[in-house]
C-alpha cells in the first residue's frame, strides 16, 4: 500500500528543478554503451576518412597477416632436396629455404615462419585476400548503419500505420492486421530470404525488404497497444466533440502519445536488425561481396579458424556483439527513463 | 459561420434548443467464438425523452449504470442512438445532412469528469483551447490567440498560463482549462459530465460558481450529468431522474425537491447524505441492488425494490403522467 | 438520529499525542502529519475530515504503522492503543496487533481483495492469523461474520470470488474481514466513495448496526461533511498536516470556529434548501514541502490578520471539548 502523496507536489517545477531532473536522468545514462555506440556511428559516417586502406582491394602477397601485436610463429625444419609427402611437416625444400636464408644447405636446420609477424601497416591483420580487416570492420559499420536506418524507416512506418489502423478502427480491421502479424510469425523469413537470393540474385534491397518484413509486426503490436489505451482518453472524445477529423485525431492526439514507446522499440529493434543482417550475410544471402558486411566477414573467416587464422572472423564478430549489446543496454535505459510509471519511483 | 460574432444565432432564453425524442441505445451481447450470435441486448438507454431550453440547465441524476453517461454520449454524437432522434433547433441531428451535423458539432461542447484525462498532455494550453477554433472557424492565428487569452481570463486564469503544459496545473485549474476550451466556439449547449466530482471539496464550489457565472455571460445551456442531488439542486433548472435506462421523474428543480413523487426519487433523496447532523430524514433503505439492464424485470423496472409496489407494477409498464406543471413521472401510484 | 455528543464517561481506547510523520523527498521534508493529538473513546465514531493532501491518509497509515520507510518516518509522538504505545514496538509485534486490535477498511474494495481466492478463504485467513482455533471453528466464525455484514445466502456465497460480486457486496466482505477478529478500533478510509448513494446508505447503516452490537470505536477518514453529519460523534478537521478544529459534531456544524471549517461547510451545496451562491474558498492548499511560517490557511483565509503570517496559532478551547487553532479564537 502506498501512501497517498497526492497533493504534495502542487507547485510546478521551477527551471532549476527541471535542470536537476534532466541531470538525474543523465546520471544513470549507461556511459560505456553510449560511448561504444558513438564509435560505431562515427565509424559508419566517416569510414572513408578513418579507414587506413581500401576495404575491397588487397594484395594476395599480404594475405593472412595477423594483427599488429602478433609476433608470428616459426618452426625449425630440415632442408631437403626433394620432399616426400610424409616429411611435409618437418622439412623444407632447398629453393624455399633459400628465400629465407640464401646460405642454406641441404641437411641444415632452419627456422621457417609458418605465419608472418603482424605489422603496424595492418593493425587488425589482413584476410585471405590480403584486405585490411580494420578497414573492412569500419566500412562494415557503414553498411550496418545504412541497413538499420532504411529498415527502420520503411518497416517502422509500415508497422506504425498498421498499428494505428488496427488500434483505432478495431473490429474486422484489427482482426485482419493482427492475423497478418501472426502469419509473419509463422513464416521462416530466413528461408524466404535464401530463396529470394537464389532466384533474384544477391542485393542490398532484397535484404532490406526481408528485414522490413521481419520488424514491422513488433512496431504494429506496440503501437496498437498504445492506441487502444489512448483512444479512451477523454481528450480524444473531446476532439471528436469539437469535430476533429479522424486523421487529425490520429496524428495530433494519438500518434504523439506513442512516440516514447516507438523510440524504445526502435532502439531494441536496431540490435535485432543488425544481428539478422549479419546472419543473412553469413549465410551468403546478405550484402553482395566485395562490400564489407560484418556477417559476411565472419563467414569468410569461418573455414580459416581451424588453421589458426582467428582474426578474420573475430573482429567483425566482436563488432556485432558490442553494437547489439550496447543497443540493448541503451534501449533498456531509454525505456526506464521514458516510462512514466517508472518515473514515479525515482 | 466563420467568425466569432456570427457563430451563434440568438436564441431566446427558455426556447427549446435541444430535444431528445424516444431515445434508445441497446448494446448487443454476443456469444460464440467463430460465428457470434446476438443473444440479447443491454438496454443502456430505454426510451427517454426530454427537452433542453436555451440558457437553462437540465440535470440528469441517477446511480451508476442508469444510462446517464450513455445519454450524454448520444447527445455528444459519440454514440449513435439505436432508435429515436435528437432535434437541435428543430433539425434531426443523427439523420440530418452533413450541414446539420457540422453546425451541431460546433454548438454542443463538453466538459468531462476527469481533468487528468481530458487535456492532451503533449499540447500547450493555448493549442488545447484553440483546437475547436482551428477545426471549425476560418480565423487567423492572431485572432485565435487573442480569443484564447480572453477565455483564460474568463475562467480565472492568467495569460502566462497559455504557454504551459497541462501537467503544470492542479486538478481545479485543469478543469478551468477544460471549461475554457468548451467555451471556445461560443456553443449554445455544454454537456457537463460530473464536472466537479473528481475535485477536492474546497475546489468544487469554485468550479460550480464559475460555471454559473459563465452561463450568464455566455448564455449557454448546460446538460449536467451528476449523481449528487445537492449539486443538482444548486446548478439546475430542470431535473430528470434516471433508473435502469429510463427517466422515472422529470420536473423543474424546485418542484422536484419540494414534492418528490416517484418512490425511487424519494429513496434517492433519503439516501443522500444530510447537510447537518440534526437533519430529519425519512429512512428509506432500498433493498437489493439495481437489476441487470440485460434482463430488466417486467412491468415497472423499479418494482422489485419499490417499497410501494402493487400487483399491477410487476405486469404493466407505467405511462408518463403529468402531476403538476412540467412535473411528469412514470408510476402507477399516480 | 440520536447520538451522544461526548462520551467523557467511557474509557479511551486510542490516544494519539503530538504525532508527526514526515517524508523525505527530493523537494525537501514533507510534513504530511505535523503534531496532531486526539483521543478515541470506546464505542465512539471520530471523523477526520480534510481535502486530499491534508494528511488524513498519512494519519491512517501511521495508526496502522503502514508508513513506507523510507521515505516516510514517524519522527515523534505517541500512539497509545489499549494502554500500549505502538510507535516503538517491532514490526512483528505490530503485525499481531493489526487486525486483532486495530483494523482497516480502505476505499477500493477491488484492490483490497485478492482476486484468486474465494471470499470465504480470505475471511478465514484473516481469522487464522490471529486466533489459534480449530479449522471448523474458523469456518463457522467466517460464516458468522459474513452473515453479520448482511451477505445474503452467506453459506453459498463463501465460495464466490471477488469478481462475482457487486461493488457493494465486495465492500461488505472487506468490512467482514475488518471486524473478523473483533478489533477495538476500526479505521474506515472513505469506504463508500466508490459506491452508489443507495448502496452507500445500506453500508453506512450496516456499520452503525455493527458498532452498536460490539461497542466498536470507528475512525472515519473522509472528505465529505455529509458522512460526518450522518455517522460521527466527534470531528477533527485537518488542513496541511495539522488538526485545525476539533469538537463534537454539533459544535462543528453549529459553531464552526476555524475560518477553514466555516468556509468548507458553506461551500458544500445543500439538498434541503435553496442556496443562491456557494461560498467559495479561492486558491489551493499550500504544498506540504514548503509550508508558510504562520498559519497554513492564511493565504486563503477571508479574515486573515498580520499575526497569522507570523506564527502558527496555538490550539485554544472554544468551549468544553471544542478546540480550534486560530488567532481569532479568544
Amino acid at each position: 500500500m502506498a501512501a497517498d502523496l497526492s497533493g504534495i507536489v502542487i507547485a510546478p517545477p521551477t527551471f532549476g528543478e527541471k535542470v536537476a531532473g534532466i541531470y538525474r536522468k543523465l546520471k544513470r545514462l549507461p556511459v560505456i554503451p553510449v560511448f561504444l555506440l558513438s564509435l560505431v556511428v562515427i565509424a559508419g559516417l566517416f569510414a572513408p576518412v578513418l579507414a587506413p586502406h581500401d576495404p575491397e582491394k588487397g594484395d594476395l602477397r599480404e594475405r593472412n597477416i595477423p594483427p599488429a601485436w602478433s609476433s608470428g610463429e616459426s618452426e625449425p625444419k630440415t632442408v631437403v632436396e626433394r620432399m616426400s609427402i610424409n616429411d611435409r611437416a618437418t622439412s623444407v625444400t632447398l629453393s624455399d629455404a633459400k628465400k629465407v636464408n640464401p646460405d642454406a644447405q641441404i641437411g641444415d636446420q632452419i627456422d621457417i615462419y609458418t605465419r608472418p609477424a603482424g605489422s603496424t601497416k595492418f593493425l587488425l591483420g589482413t584476410d585471405h585476400l590480403g584486405r585490411d580487416v580494420l578497414s573492412r570492420v569500419i566500412y562494415g559499420a557503414r553498411i550496418s548503419l545504412l541497413v538499420s536506418i532504411v529498415t527502420l524507416a520503411v518497416g517502422g512506418s509500415i508497422g506504425v500505420t498498421m498499428g494505428l489502423m488496427a488500434g483505432w478502427y478495431g473490429g474486422a480491421m484489427d482482426e485482419f492486421l493482427m492475423r497478418l502479424v501472426d502469419i509473419k510469425l509463422a513464416i521462416p523469413l530466413i528461408l524466404i530470404a535464401l530463396v529470394l537470393v537464389i532466384t533474384l540474385g544477391q542485393s542490398l534491397w532484397i535484404i532490406v525488404t526481408v528485414l522490413c518484413l521481419f520488424i514491422w509486426p513488433r512496431f504494429a503490436r506496440q503501437v496498437r497497444g498504445e492506441v487502444l489505451q489512448l483512444k479512451h482518453m477523454d481528450y480524444v472524445s473531446l476532439a471528436k466533440v469539437s469535430g476533429a477529423s479522424t486523421a487529425r485525431i490520429l496524428f495530433i492526439h494519438i500518434f504523439p502519445g506513442t512516440i516514447n514507446t516507438l523510440i524504445v522499440v526502435a532502439t531494441l529493434q536496431v540490435g535485432i536488425v543488425i544481428l539478422l543482417e549479419s546472419t543473412l550475410s553469413f549465410l551468403g544471402a546478405g550484402v553482395p561481396p566485395p562490400t564489407p558486411a560484418w556477417g559476411s566477414m565472419v563467414s569468410d573467416g569461418r573455414d580459416k579458424l581451424a588453421g589458426g587464422v582467428w582474426w578474420i572472423s573475430t573482429f567483425p564478430g566482436l563488432a556485432i556483439m558490442i553494437t547489439v549489446m550496447s543497443l540493448n543496454l541503451f534501449g533498456d535505459w531509454l525505456r526506464d527513463t521514458l516510462d512514466p510509471r517508472l518515473r514515479q519511483l525515482e | 459561420m466563420t467568425t466569432i460574432e456570427s457563430s451563434q444565432e440568438t436564441f431566446e432564453q427558455g426556447q427549446v434548443l435541444l430535444e431528445a425524442k424516444n431515445l434508445k441505445k441497446y448494446f448487443p451481447v454476443t456469444k460464440g467464438l467463430l460465428i457470434s450470435k446476438v443473444t440479447g441486448h443491454i438496454k443502456a438507454v430505454d426510451d427517454i425523452s426530454f427537452e433542453l431550453r436555451a440558457g437553462e440547465t437540465l440535470g440528469i441524476v441517477g446511480e451508476s449504470g442508469c444510462g446517464k453517461s450513455t445519454t450524454a454520449k448520444m447527445m455528444l454524437m459519440l454514440e449513435e442512438p439505436t432508435e429515436g432522434s435528437i432535434l437541435f433547433k428543430g433539425d434531426d441531428v443523427h439523420h440530418g445532412g452533413a450541414g446539420v451535423r457540422k453546425s451541431y458539432r460546433s454548438s454542443v461542447q463538453a466538459v468531462f469528469q476527469d481533468p487528468w484525462s481530458s487535456l492532451n498532455p503533449r499540447m500547450r494550453v493555448k493549442d488545447i483551447i484553440a483546437e475547436p477554433m482551428v477545426i471549425n472557424w476560418n480565423i487567423t492565428k492572431a485572432e485565435q490567440q487573442s480569443r484564447v487569452l480572453k477565455l483564460l481570463n474568463d475562467v480565472g486564469l492568467n495569460e502566462y498560463h497559455s504557454n504551459l503544459f497541462p501537467h503544470e496545473f492542479s486538478g481545479g485549474q485543469r478543469q478551468r482549462l477544460a471549461i475554457a476550451r468548451a467555451l471556445a466556439l461560443n456553443p449554445s449547449v455544454i454537456v457537463l459530465d460530473e464536472p466537479v466530482s473528481a475535485l477536492d471539496v474546497s475546489i468544487r464550489a469554485q468550479i460550480m460558481n464559475l460555471l454559473k457565472d459563465l452561463q450568464a455571460e455566455y448564455k449557454v445551456a448546460y446538460m449536467l450529468i451528476a449523481h449528487d442531488l445537492a449539486t443538482v439542486r444548486y446548478m439546475c433548472t430542470w431535473v430528470a431522474v434516471m433508473y435502469l435506462g429510463q427517466v422515472v421523474e422529470l420536473s423543474p428543480v424546485q418542484e422536484l425537491y419540494n414534492n418528490p413523487s416517484h418512490p425511487y426519487t424519494k429513496a434517492l433523496m433519503s439516501a443522500a447524505l444530510p447537510s447537518h447532523p440534526d437533519t430529519e430524514q425519512e429512512e428509506i433503505i432500498l433493498q437489493g441492488e439495481v437489476p441487470s439492464p440485460l434482463n430488466p424485470p417486467p412491468g415497472c423496472y423499479f418494482h422489485p425494490r419499490c417499497p410501494d409496489a402493487m400487483d399491477r407494477c410487476s405486469v404493466e409498464r407505467p405511462e408518463v403522467k403529468e402531476i403538476a406543471e412540467g412535473h411528469t413521472l412514470n408510476c402507477h401510484l399516480f | 438520529m440520536v447520538t451522544t455528543d461526548t462520551r467523557i464517561d467511557t474509557e479511551v481506547v486510542l490516544s494519539v499525542e503530538d504525532l508527526r510523520t514526515h517524508f523525505t523527498t527530493r523537494w525537501g521534508t514533507v510534513k504530511a502529519v505535523d503534531g496532531i493529538s486526539f483521543d478515541l473513546r470506546k464505542g465512539e465514531t471520530l471523523g477526520i475530515v480534510g481535502e486530499s493532501g491534508c494528511g488524513k491518509s498519512v494519519t491512517m497509515l501511521s495508526l496502522m504503522r503502514l508508513i513506507p520507510v523510507p521515505p516516510g518516518q514517524i519522527v515523534s509522538g505517541k500512539i497509545v492503543l489499549d494502554g500500549e504505545d505502538i510507535v516503538p514496538i517491532s514490526e512483528q509485534e505490530m503485525a499481531e496487533i493489526r487486525g486483532s486490535k486495530i483494523a482497516l477498511i480502505i476505499q477500493d474494495p477491488m484492490t483490497s481483495l485478492n482476486p484468486v481466492f474465494s471470499i470465504g478463504n480470505q475471511v478465514e485467513e484473516a481469522i487464522e492469523i490471529h486466533q489459534d482455533i480449530p479449522k471448523q471453528s474458523i469456518m463457522d466464525r467466517a460464516l458468522e461474520v459474513l452473515r453479520k455484514v448482511n451477505i445474503p445466502a452467506a453459506e453459498t456465497r463463501v465460495k464466490d470470488y471477488p469478481h462475482q460480486m457487486s461493488g457493494g457486496m465486495r465492500q461488505r466482505v472487506v468490512g467482514a474481514i475488518g471486524i473478523s477478529c473483533q478489533p477495538q478500533v476500526l479505521i474506515a478510509d472513505e469506504p463508500t466513495t466508490s459506491l452508489d448513494v443507495t448502496i452507500q446508505a445500506q453500508y453506512l447503516k450496516l456499520l452503525k448496526d455493527i458498532q452498536k452490537d460490539s461497542d466498536l470505536s470507528i475512525i472515519f477518514i473522509t472528505h465529505d461533511f455529509g458522512i460526518v453529519a450522518k455517522m460521527c460523534d466527534r470531528v477533527a478537521v485537518m488542513y496541511a498536516g495539522r488538526i485545525v478544529e476539533h469538537g463534537s459534531v454539533r459544535d462543528i456544524f453549529n459553531n464552526p470556529s476555524h475560518p477553514y471549517t466555516e468556509a468548507l461547510l458553506a461551500s458544500v451545496p445543500r439538498m434541503d434548501r435553496v442556496v443562491d451562491r456557494l461560498f467559495s474558498i479561492e486558491g489551493q492548499p499550500p504544498p506540504l514541502h514548503d509550508l508558510p511560517v504562520g498559519c497554513a490557511f492564511a493565504d486563503r483565509c477571508p479574515v486573515v490578520m498580520d499575526k497569522c503570517r507570523e506564527s502558527y496559532p496555538e490550539i485554544k478551547a472554544v468551549s468544553d471539548g471544542h478546540t480550534a487553532a486560530c488567532w481569532k479564537v479568544e
